[in-house]
């Protein structure tokens, strides 16, 4: 696990100094920034999502008028860019540089479509987990620009703003605030959620793969053994045939209604559902997710940022690009404007954390652990999900959770 | 004047007979020739449209764009202007299409399901080969940036020169770094013996840029020390490349490890104690998809669920609507329902609501805790609609037979009215009861024009991605089958989970070659189905 905390007091020195000399570095890198760059004639071709596409708008537009050079921004799907990217950039008709996660790495990475970057000095200003995440066997991929996670999201009127430590002082806190049912998560109906569900998953310590001495995902599963049938006993016990807190009937609609309605205090979600959480107006706190099996519970963390295409023909100027004009603090501020998100410039981050919402799902990051890149990853979701709807549903737990370890260790393998 | 000419020769039967008696006055027309002129016009706009294409396809290399564009025009410029194409003049535009819509799409899934196309085969060996270079190559620990210019002199040799903490260091492809001269800070400005290449030249040249972003330059004899590369043309800092390619041999060495990786049959490159690079590339797998898909008992068996669901929801999907729209049409074209028009309107009311409402729609509706089915109809009683396989397999199909009831109602109440009354009269009057007329003469009538909709209806269930996909997802998983299988999944929502489009590991050649099996299932029984239609129309 990273030690997000030690590292982020020492960004933060490092940042007020960096800051306070700025300028000196600014006026170091003058000489060459002086000299006019032309690219005139030169064509970049940026895929953005929607969220995205204004701050990106921006950045593009003092690039077009210092350097000449165009950039052209086509607004894709989020969702649609991983397979396009790939699918694309080998024909040679894909993009200079690409807006994504981090967790697509693995694929991008295999399928060759993905150059390292090289952030120089500017590396010092992002969080150390966005870097990390966006670093696959040693090498940077991306310019990292924003984080984000799940966290516990409690309703103050009834259970007050403190965090609760444990599962079980949540459920009691549940149980006294009067409310229909003291917790709720999704499980996105039948089809299982293992994401949102990992924050248990790792207090009881089954992290889906085993990390080496560097942090480093490796491609053993690591979420077998005693530890996974804890929580896999655990996961049983509070499913449809034990006290029914955890149940396949609630799905993503239905989670964000019982909580918006008053009718569950807690609930697991993510940034990008507060809106819905609040939209009847009722009050949140938001704070880490309490453990259930004795461990802290690691939520995954999500890192978007910025790929860079392996077949780019205009690779300096998409450097260019990429490192001066999208990693500087001005276009990364515009970017959390246009969808905010925990910046993964760490300035920024503090600056923005002064938002109590924020500030929960920052505290929350930092005991997080990235979503694993590699690409087994995305041969682990299937048989996980399915198996953790099984045992919410009442299949056998321990055997069930047994038989989908052996199952994914075969087909990793195979 | 040529114009005139080349327009009488196109339409010599408006010259030779301009009085034919009896003829249409469409064709005793004799103008002079602006049929031809309207074609010319036409023609060179297709020309041109189509020369823009070849002209495009050309700078991307893409040459199969290319020869297909050349075959199209030359055939439309042969057929448009000889006089022996006549038929062809109709059929061409529909063959292009056919073409480029039909053929060559089935063609490139065909060609898909015989290749390994998918994650970690997403390209060509060359492209597999820079992504393994450039994932070998990594920055020596400890190297700072240097401010960097890039220099060159002679007939196009290229160089960088770095200052190096005051020290002016200048190098090329050919010689390692040396020192040149002093200075203070930032990027060298002046070097002896090289010019400068300005920035603005380098970012608007893309070839330059190619050959800058490739150049290495030693930073001294040993290579070991690594050499500098640069990303931006701005600085550079020192890297170092553990991995080497050979392209005589195939292999790609690791220097720092000694280890060997060979390109195999399977598209990848592979050492010896079985472990490979990430990066991969398609290569043709001849029939290994199709044997997987009947053999590896993983895949087969939940497969085999699937596809004896297919079968059982496309003809269900197709009977019992049918059956209940027919049922409906005979209630309501009976001339003693009162406020018949109303009713019918309501009918096709469910038919009026888009498909992706009314799937999720439903699916709250049969939510076992939340939903209205259970608190209405069964007192509020839990049952699991969506996470019982049965039980779910019959809410899918409800919820279908709910949507398309009402396009058979509509089809048959046309159909009905069609049947002539004077037979069912004549029936009668021999005697014939109700049911002998429904059985004798309205329903072989009716099945006539119904037939052929029930054909295709049943390729539209047989492939009816949308319900499944938004109702329940094919969910309740089978347990232990690979890619999310659920045992509501029909073929094509399988396809779509094992093509990885939805985020998991993607196998293309697996999913197309599913794609293709489907295709044959669905092609004969439309085949058979058809002929059996032609002996109804016997009857009539």
């Amino acid at each position: 696990m990273r030690k997000h905390i030690g590292a982020g007091v020492a960004l933060l020195a490092t940042a007020a100094l960096l800051a306070g000399c700025s300028s000196g570095t600014g006026g170091e890198a003058e000489p060459t920034e002086a000299a006019p760059i032309d690219g005139a004639g030169q064509t970049l071709t940026v895929w953005v999502d929607e969220n995205r596409m204004p701050a990106v708008e921006a950045a593009a537009a003092t690039f077009e008028e210092e350097t000449g050079a165009t950039v052209e921004l086509v607004q894709k799907n989020f969702d649609d860019i991983r397979n396009d990217f790939i699918a694309q950039v080998p024909t040679g008709d894909g993009p200079d540089i690409t807006v994504g996660a981090h967790d697509w790495l693995g694929a991008l990475v295999a399928a060759g479509v993905v150059n390292t970057i090289d952030l120089g000095d500017t590396a010092s200003q992002f969080e150390q987990v966005a870097l990390d995440a966006m670093t696959y066997d040693g090498q940077l991929y991306a310019l990292p620009y924003s984080l984000e996670t799940i966290a516990l999201i409690q309703n103050v009127d009834l259970v007050g703003e403190e965090a609760p430590a444990t599962w079980d002082d949540m459920i009691q806190a549940g149980l006294d605030s009067g409310a229909e049912r003291p917790f709720v998560i999704n499980t996105a109906g039948q089809t299982g959620d293992g994401y949102t569900m990992y924050g248990f998953q790792t207090s009881f310590g089954a992290p889906v793969f085993v990390q080496d001495e560097s942090g480093s995902y490796t491609s053993e599963v690591g979420m077998g053994g005693e530890a996974g049938e804890a929580f896999a006993t655990w996961l049983g016990e509070n499913g449809e045939k034990g006290t029914g807190y955890i149940s396949t009937t609630v799905d993503y609609a239905i989670n964000n209604e019982l909580f918006a309605t008053g009718k569950a205090p807690f609930t697991v979600q993510g940034p990008w559902a507060i809106a819905d959480l609040t939209a009847q107006g009722v009050e949140v706190a938001v704070n880490p997710i309490p453990s259930a099996g004795g461990e802290d519970a690691a939520p995954f963390v999500g890192v978007q940022g910025f790929y860079l295409s392996s077949q780019s023909a205009n690779t300096l100027l998409a450097n260019e690009f990429l490192v001066n004009y999208i990693g500087t603090e001005d276009a990364q501020r515009a970017l959390y404007e246009a969808d905010p998100r925990i910046p993964a410039w760490s300035d920024l981050a503090d600056e923005v954390a002064s938002d109590p919402i924020i500030a929960g799902f920052l505290a929350s990051s930092k005991t997080g652990v990235p979503m694993p890149s590699i690409p087994e990853m995305g041969s682990v979701w299937d048989y996980w999900n399915a198996a953790e709807v099984q045992i919410i549903s009442g299949a056998d737990p321990v055997s069930t959770w047994n038989t989908m370890i052996d199952e994914l260790t075969a087909a990793l393998e195979g | 004047m040529s114009v005139q000419e080349a327009g009488s020769a196109v339409a010599p039967p408006d010259d030779e007979k301009p009085r034919a008696t009896g003829e249409s006055h469409a064709r005793r027309w004799n103008g002079i020739g602006w049929g031809f002129i309207v074609k010319l016009i036409l023609v060179a706009l297709v020309n041109a449209l189509g020369i823009a294409i070849i002209i495009s396809a050309f700078r991307v290399e893409s040459w199969v764009i290319l020869g297909g564009m050349v075959i199209i025009l030359i055939a439309v410029d042969w057929v448009y202007f000889s006089k022996r194409a006549l038929p062809m003049k109709y059929l061409l535009p529909g063959l292009i299409f056919l073409f480029t819509f039909q053929i060559f799409i089935f063609g490139y899934t065909a060609y898909i399901a015989f290749t390994n196309y998918g994650t970690g085969h997403a390209g060509s060996q060359e492209q597999a080969v820079d992504a393994a270079l450039i994932q070998g190559e990594r920055r020596v620990e400890g190297s700072p940036t240097y401010p960097l210019t890039v220099v060159e002199r002679g007939l196009g040799e290229l160089g960088f020169a770095i200052n190096d903490d005051g020290v002016v260091k200048v190098g090329s492809e050919l010689e390692p770094l040396e020192v040149v001269g002093e200075m203070t800070a930032g990027a060298p400005t002046d070097v002896p013996g090289w010019t400068i290449v300005d920035r603005s030249r380098l970012l608007s040249d893309q070839e330059l840029q190619q050959t800058v972003i490739d150049l290495r330059v030693a930073v001294s004899e040993d290579p070991n020390d690594g050499s500098i590369r640069t990303r931006d043309g701005s600085s550079g800092a020192v890297y170092q490349s553990t991995l080497v390619w050979d392209e005589a041999a195939q292999t790609i060495t690791d220097t720092s490890t000694g280890t060997v990786y060979h390109a195999t049959d399977t598209g990848s490159f592979t050492a010896d104690d079985g472990s490979s690079l990430p990066t991969g590339w398609f290569v043709s797998v001849g029939f290994d998809n199709f044997v997987k898909i009947f053999t590896d008992p993983r895949l087969a068996e939940p497969l085999l669920i699937v596809a004896a669901w297919t079968f059982a929801f496309a003809i269900l999907s197709v009977l019992v609507p049918f059956g209940l729209g027919l049922l409906f049409a005979l209630v309501f074209n009976d001339p003693r329902v009162r406020g018949r028009k109303v009713l019918r309107t309501l009918f096709i009311l469910p038919y009026a609501f888009p498909v992706f409402l009314s799937a999720l729609v439903f699916r709250g509706m049969f939510n076992a805790e939340f939903g209205v089915v259970n608190e209405l109809f069964f007192f509020g009683a839990n049952i699991n609609w969506l996470g019982d396989p049965w039980l779910a397999r019959f809410a899918v199909l409800f919820v279908n037979v709910w949507l398309s009831f009402p396009y058979w109602f509509l089809v048959c109440t046309g159909a009905l009215q069609a049947i002539p009354s004077d037979a069912l009269e004549a029936a009668e009057i021999d005697g014939a009861g109700r049911f002998r007329r429904f059985r004798s003469i309205i329903l072989p009538l009716l099945l006539v024009s119904t037939a052929p909709l029930a054909i295709s209806s049943f390729a539209v269930g047989f492939n009816n991605f949308t319900v499944i996909y938004l109702f329940n997802n094919g969910g309740p998983s089978i347990p232990g089958a690979p890619y999310a299988l659920g045992y509501t999944d029909i073929l094509i929502s399988a396809i779509y989970d094992i093509s990885g489009v939805s985020g998991g590991a993607a196998d293309f050649g697996l999913a197309s070659a599913l794609a293709i099996v489907v295709f044959i299932v669905v092609g004969v029984i439309a085949a058979i189905s058809f002929r059996q239609t032609r002996r109804l129309e016997e009857f009539q």
